[in-house]
C-alpha cells in the first residue's frame, strides 16, 4: 500500500469500503504527518497542542471492522480530523489556549465529538487557538503562536488558526473551528482553506467553552466545499442539551451540492469596498465575481447601510457575554489556583496569572459596558445596532439569494506585526463579523492569491439556507480549481 | 446608634408607621434540578448530584425544566398574578465559591408574573385586607459553602453543589404590610398557599423557604418612605418577627436621637436578636445583569396558561368558605382543619363519610390531633384512616353508644387499627336503650341504697346524679344516661 491516500471524505470512505487500505494505517499515517509539522526544523508548525492516538486508534479499528465484516461505513468513516482545543473530549486536555486551563481534563464529550465519533471520525488531537477564542492571529495563546504553512513567518488568522493550519499542511483532513466574529472563516481565508459558519442553531455548542454565547459557532474547516457539505450534515441538527439549537430539519448538503439553479442572484455589498481593503485582495475578489457572472450567476448590488457599526456592535456584545462566561474560571473548581491568604487575593491572583493580555482586556471591556450606568449607552445600544443590521441583511435577501465580499481586507500579515495594536486587528474583522451578529450562514472559499498569500471569498446566506451558500462556494470552487 | 431594644415610650413609638416588604425565596419540588437532569433530593453527600451543568464547567450549557415553569405558574396563578406570554432569563453576575459560573440565572426586568395579591387576617390591630405582590421570577439556587465540620476549617473551606441549580422562585411583595404581625401573617398565608399548590416542602430549617425583609419607619404624617434597610437571614417565623420588631425599634430609636438612617443591608443573629450592618448602598452589588444568551425568550401562550389554571387545587380560602356555608363550621375551625393540605384532605374524607362535619371537625381537632401530637406525628401520616373517624361519628349519632363510650372505642381503635365498628360488635359494648332493661337495673340499685333514695324524696335533688353514676356503673357505662335518669325521676317523682 503506498503512503498516499485519498484526500476526501468520500474517497477516503470508498477506499476503506474497498479494503483499499486500513483506517489504522490512515491514523498512522497522519500521526506521521503531524510529527514531521511539528518537527523543529521546519519550523514547527506549533499548531497541534494535544494528541489523542490511542483514542483515534480504537475509533479507527471499529471503522475497520465494520469494513472487514461488509457492512456500510459512516458518513465520516476513517476522516482523520482536528479539534480546536475550546471543544470539549472526554478525557482529553480541553486548554483553550490558555494557561488557566493548561491541565483541565474535559469530564465530557460535546455533542459534536459524540456525533463524529458515530459518524466514524478518527479525532486525532487538539489544535490551538487564541485564548478562548479571542484574536485573529492565534498568537494569544498561552502556548505560543502558530504558524502559517504557507509563511512560517506568517500568522495562520485566529481564532481557529490551528484548525485551520493543520488542514493546510496537511496533518489532518479536516478540523473543528469555532467562530464568534469570524474565527472560522478568517484563518480559513488565510491559509487558503474552506471554512463554513453554520446558521446559529444549526449545530449544537454543547460542549464549546462559552465566549459569546449569542455569536458563538461550532464549524468545519476543510479542503473542499463537499467535505464541508458532509461534515455539517453529521454536525447539524436539534440537541436537547442546547436549548438555542433548533429543530429544523436537516437537508443532505452533499447531495445538492451541484444543483445551484441558473440566474442565481448575487448580492455584491456595496460598503465592502474601499475603506482598509487591501487593493489586490480586491482585485482577486473583483475577478472572481466576473467569472461567476460569467458562469451564469446574476450579480446584482446591495447595500448594508449599517455595515460600519458592526465592528463596534460586535466588540459590545462579545465581552460582555465573554465578561460572565469567563466567570467561572475562579480556581475554585478547577483549572489553575493561585495560593492566597483571602478568597479575594485567590479570585485577583488566579485570574491574573491564568488571562493573557487579550482575554483581560476584553473581560475589562465587558464588565464596563454592562455596568450600571453605562448599560444603556453600550450594551442596550449594541443591541439595537444589532437589529438594524439584521434589517439591513433581510433587505438585501429580498434582493439576491447570497451575498458576496472579501472574507479579509487583507492577507496573513507577520507574526507579531499587530500584536500591540488591537484595534486594527478588531477592524480587520469588519466582513466577518456581520454574520455571526445576524446569525446567518457563511462560507470563506480559496479565491486566488494576493502577492502569493491566499485571499478568501464570503458567501453569506439566509437563515439556515446552508444548502445555497455551500452550492454557491462549489460553483466557486469549480471555476476555480478545474477538474484535474 | 442605638445598640439594644431600649425603653421606647409607646406614645413615642405610635408616632411611627413601620413599612415592611418582603423578598421569598422558595425552592420549587420538582424531581430535577432547574436547568439539568440531577436529583433535588435533600440531604445527599456533598456533590453527589451535579454534573457538568450544575457545576459550571466549560462547555455546559442550561436547559430549562418544564415542571419548574408549571410549579412557578401555578403559584403565579394562585396568588392573582399576570402571567408574562414572553418572560427573559438574565445572568446575574457576582463572584462566590458556591456560584459555579459566577452568575445566577435568574429573571430581571421581564419577570414571569407580575400584579398579585394575597389576603392577609386581621393582625396587630389592622383589619384583614390585601398584600400586593409585586412580581414573581424563576432562578436557580446556589451550592452551599460549608466552614465548619472538617478537620482542617480552619484554613479551608468547602464547596457543596448538590444544591446548585435547584429551581427557585422569589416572591417579592409591595411593601404594603404595617407591622411584625403582619409579616408573619403574610409569610404564614403564603407558606399554606405554596403548601397546597404542592410547589415546595416549605421547610425553612432546610432552606426550602427562606425569607429577607426590607423595613422602614416614618412619621405617621410623613407620605414619603423612609430609607429602606433590608435584613437577611430571617430562617424561621420566629426570627422574622422578633428581627422586625428590633429592627424597628432601632430605627424608631435612631431618628429620636437625632441620628440619620441610610438605605443598608443588614444580617441578622438569632442569639443576640440584633441586627448588624452588612454592607451600604455603596457597596452593593453591581450585578451586571443582562438577557442569558443560552436560553431563549420563555413562553407561556394561552394554552399552556389555560391548562395550569385548570391544574388549580382548591385553595384554603375557597375551602374554608365552602366549609362554613356548606357545613356550618366556624371560621376558626375551618382555618385549623386547613393548616396543611394533608390535614385538610383527611377532614374533607372523614367529613364526607360521616355526613357530620361538625362533630367529626371535634373529633379530629380534640382527640386525634393530641395523639399525633403526643406522638409526634404529622398529617401525613396518620395511622386511623379517616374512614374510622367517619364510622365512630355514625354510630355515636345513631345512639348506639355514648360520648363517653366512644372515647374508650377511639382510644381502642387508635391502638389496635381495628374499625370502630367491630370495637363496638366485638365488646357487645352497645348502649342500653331499653327502658325495661334500664328499670331491670334500676331495681338493683334503688335497692341498694335505701338512704340516698330516702333523701332524694325528701328534696335532696343532687342526689339524682349519683343515682345516674351507680346506674351507669351497675351497667358498665353501657346505659344511656338521659334515659337512666329520666326512668329514675319517672320512679321516684
Amino acid at each position: 500500500m503506498s503512503d498516499t491516500y485519498p484526500a476526501t471524505i468520500a474517497a477516503i470512505r470508498a477506499g476503506l469500503a474497498q479494503g483499499e487500505f486500513t483506517a489504522r494505517a490512515l491514523a498512522g499515517h497522519y500521526y506521521e504527518r503531524i510529527a514531521a509539522t511539528e518537527a523543529p526544523a521546519a519550523p514547527a508548525a506549533n499548531a497541534w497542542l494535544t494528541l489523542c492516538r490511542e483514542r483515534a486508534e480504537v475509533q479507527a479499528d471499529r471503522v475497520d471492522a465494520l469494513a472487514r465484516q461488509g457492512q456500510p461505513l459512516p458518513p465520516l468513516a476513517g476522516l482523520p480530523l482536528a479539534v480546536k482545543d475550546v471543544i470539549s473530549m472526554r478525557g482529553v486536555r480541553t486548554t483553550c489556549g490558555s494557561r488557566m486551563l493548561e491541565h483541565y481534563i474535559a469530564p465530557y464529550d460535546a455533542t459534536v465529538i459524540e456525533k463524529l465519533e458515530t459518524a466514524g471520525a478518527l479525532l486525532l488531537g487538539k489544535v490551538n487557538c487564541d485564548e478562548f477564542a479571542m484574536g485573529s492571529s492565534t498568537e494569544n495563546s498561552a502556548f505560543g503562536p502558530t504558524r502559517n504553512p504557507r509563511d512560517p513567518s506568517r500568522v495562520p488568522g485566529g481564532s481557529s488558526g490551528g484548525s485551520a493550519a493543520v488542514v493546510a499542511n496537511g496533518s489532518a483532513l479536516a478540523a473543528l473551528g469555532s467562530d464568534t466574529g469570524g474565527s472560522i472563516r478568517q484563518p480559513a481565508a488565510f491559509c487558503g482553506v474552506v471554512g463554513l459558519l453554520p446558521t446559529y442553531g444549526r449545530v449544537s455548542r454543547y460542549g464549546l467553552v462559552a465566549f459569546g454565547s449569542s455569536l458563538d459557532h461550532i464549524g468545519p474547516l476543510t479542503r473542499s466545499v463537499d467535505d464541508a457539505a458532509r461534515l455539517l450534515g453529521v454536525l447539524a441538527g436539534p440537541d436537547p442539551r442546547d436549548a438555542t439549537c433548533a429543530d429544523v430539519p436537516v437537508p443532505d448538503y452533499a447531495a445538492q451540492l451541484a444543483a445551484l439553479p441558473a440566474g442565481f442572484r448575487i448580492g455584491v455589498v456595496k460598503e465592502a469596498w474601499g475603506g482598509g481593503l487591501d487593493s489586490q485582495v480586491e482585485a482577486t475578489v473583483r475577478r472572481a465575481l466576473d467569472r461567476l457572472a460569467g458562469a451564469g450567476c446574476d450579480i446584482v448590488e446591495v447595500s448594508l447601510p449599517h455595515l460600519h457599526a458592526s465592528i463596534a456592535t460586535y466588540y459590545i456584545v462579545a465581552t460582555a457575554e465573554a465578561s460572565a462566561n469567563l466567570a467561572r474560571f475562579d480556581g475554585v473548581r478547577y483549572g489553575l489556583r493561585a495560593e492566597a491568604e483571602s478568597l479575594g487575593e485567590m479570585y485577583r491572583k488566579t485570574r491574573e496569572a491564568g488571562f493573557g493580555a487579550e482575554v483581560k482586556r476584553r473581560i475589562l471591556l465587558g464588565t464596563y459596558v454592562l455596568s450600571s450606568g453605562y448599560y444603556d449607552a453600550y450594551y442596550r445600544k449594541a443591541q439595537l445596532a444589532r437589529a438594524l443590521l439584521a434589517r439591513d441583511l433581510d433587505r438585501a435577501f429580498a434582493q439576491a439569494d447570497l451575498l458576496v465580499t472579501p472574507t479579509t481586507p487583507g492577507t496573513a500579515f507577520k507574526i507579531g506585526e499587530r500584536i500591540s495594536n488591537p484595534l486594527e486587528m478588531y477592524l480587520a474583522d469588519i466582513y466577518t463579523v456581520p454574520a455571526d451578529l445576524a446569525g446567518i450562514p457563511a462560507i470563506s472559499v480559496p479565491c486566488g492569491e494576493a502577492a502569493g498569500l491566499p485571499v478568501g471569498l464570503q458567501f453569506m446566506g439566509r437563515h439556515f439556507d446552508e444548502t445555497r451558500v455551500l452550492q454557491a462556494a462549489r460553483l466557486w470552487e469549480s471555476l476555480h480549481t478545474p477538474p484535474a | 446608634m442605638a445598640s439594644a431594644v431600649s425603653g421606647l415610650d409607646a406614645a413615642t413609638r405610635a408616632g411611627y408607621e413601620p413599612v415592611i416588604g418582603l423578598e421569598v425565596h422558595v425552592q420549587l419540588n420538582t424531581r430535577s434540578k432547574a436547568f439539568c437532569g440531577c436529583s433535588t433530593t435533600f440531604g445527599a453527600p456533598p456533590n453527589s448530584q451535579t454534573c457538568p451543568v450544575c457545576l459550571g464547567l466549560p462547555g455546559a450549557m442550561p436547559v430549562l425544566n418544564r415542571e419548574a415553569v408549571v410549579k412557578a405558574a401555578r403559584t403565579a396563578l394562585a396568588l392573582g398574578c399576570q402571567l408574562r406570554e414572553r418572560s427573559i432569563f438574565a445572568r446575574k453576575n457576582y463572584f462566590y465559591p458556591d456560584l459555579p459560573k459566577g452568575y445566577q440565572i435568574s429573571q430581571y426586568d421581564r419577570p414571569l408574573a407580575e400584579e398579585g395579591g394575597l389576603e392577609i387576617p386581621a393582625a396587630a390591630g389592622n383589619p384583614a385586607r390585601r398584600i400586593g405582590i409585586t412580581r414573581i421570577h424563576l432562578e436557580e439556587d446556589a451550592g452551599k459553602s460549608l466552614h465548619e465540620g472538617f478537620a482542617d476549617s480552619e484554613r479551608f473551606s468547602y464547596v457543596d453543589l448538590n444544591r446548585s441549580g435547584v429551581p427557585l422562585i422569589e416572591i417579592v411583595s409591595e411593601p404594603d404590610l404595617r407591622a411584625p404581625a403582619e409579616a408573619h401573617a403574610y409569610l404564614s398565608r403564603l407558606k399554606q398557599i405554596l403548601l397546597f399548590l404542592d410547589v415546595s416542602d416549605c421547610n425553612m430549617e432546610e432552606g426550602s423557604l427562606r425569607c429577607d425583609a426590607n423595613v422602614s419607619v416614618r412619621r405617621r404624617d410623613d407620605p414619603k418612605f423612609g430609607a429602606k434597610i433590608e435584613i437577611k437571614n430571617l430562617n424561621s417565623f420566629r426570627y422574622l418577627q422578633q428581627a422586625l420588631e428590633y429592627e424597628i425599634e432601632r430605627q424608631i430609636e435612631t431618628l429620636e436621637n437625632g441620628g440619620r438612617l441610610r438605605q443598608e443591608t443588614r444580617l441578622y443573629d438569632a442569639a443576640s436578636g440584633r441586627t448588624h450592618p452588612m454592607r451600604s448602598k455603596e457597596q452593593a452589588h453591581d450585578y451586571r445583569y443582562f438577557p442569558e444568551p443560552d436560553l431563549p425568550p420563555l413562553i407561556v401562550d394561552a394554552a399552556w396558561r389555560e391548562e395550569v389554571a385548570a391544574s388549580l387545587p382548591e385553595l384554603p380560602a375557597a375551602r374554608q368558605r365552602r366549609w362554613q356555608s356548606a357545613w356550618g363550621l366556624t371560621a376558626y375551625d375551618a382555618e385549623v382543619l386547613t393548616g396543611t393540605p394533608a390535614q385538610a384532605e383527611y377532614f374533607e374524607a372523614a367529613a364526607k363519610a360521616s355526613e357530620n362535619p361538625k362533630v367529626t371537625a371535634n373529633w379530629i381537632m380534640g382527640e386525634l390531633s393530641a395523639r399525633l401530637n403526643a406522638q409526634g406525628l404529622d398529617w401525613n401520616r396518620v395511622p386511623m384512616p379517616p374512614g374510622h373517624v367517619a364510622e365512630l361519628v355514625r354510630i355515636l349519632d345513631a345512639g348506639t353508644i355514648s360520648g363517653k363510650m366512644a372515647k374508650e372505642v377511639f382510644e381502642q381503635a387508635w391502638k389496635t387499627g381495628r374499625s370502630p365498628r367491630q370495637i363496638v360488635e366485638e365488646s357487645g359494648a352497645r348502649q342500653i336503650t331499653d327502658p325495661a332493661a334500664i328499670d331491670a337495673i334500676l331495681d338493683g340499685v334503688l335497692a341498694a341504697h335505701p338512704t340516698q333514695v330516702e333523701q332524694y324524696k325528701k328534696g335532696k335533688v343532687a342526689l339524682l346524679a349519683f343515682l345516674v353514676g351507680q346506674v351507669m356503673k351497675a351497667s358498665r357505662g353501657q346505659a344511656n344516661p338521659e334515659l337512666a335518669q329520666a326512668r329514675i325521676k319517672a320512679r321516684l317523682d
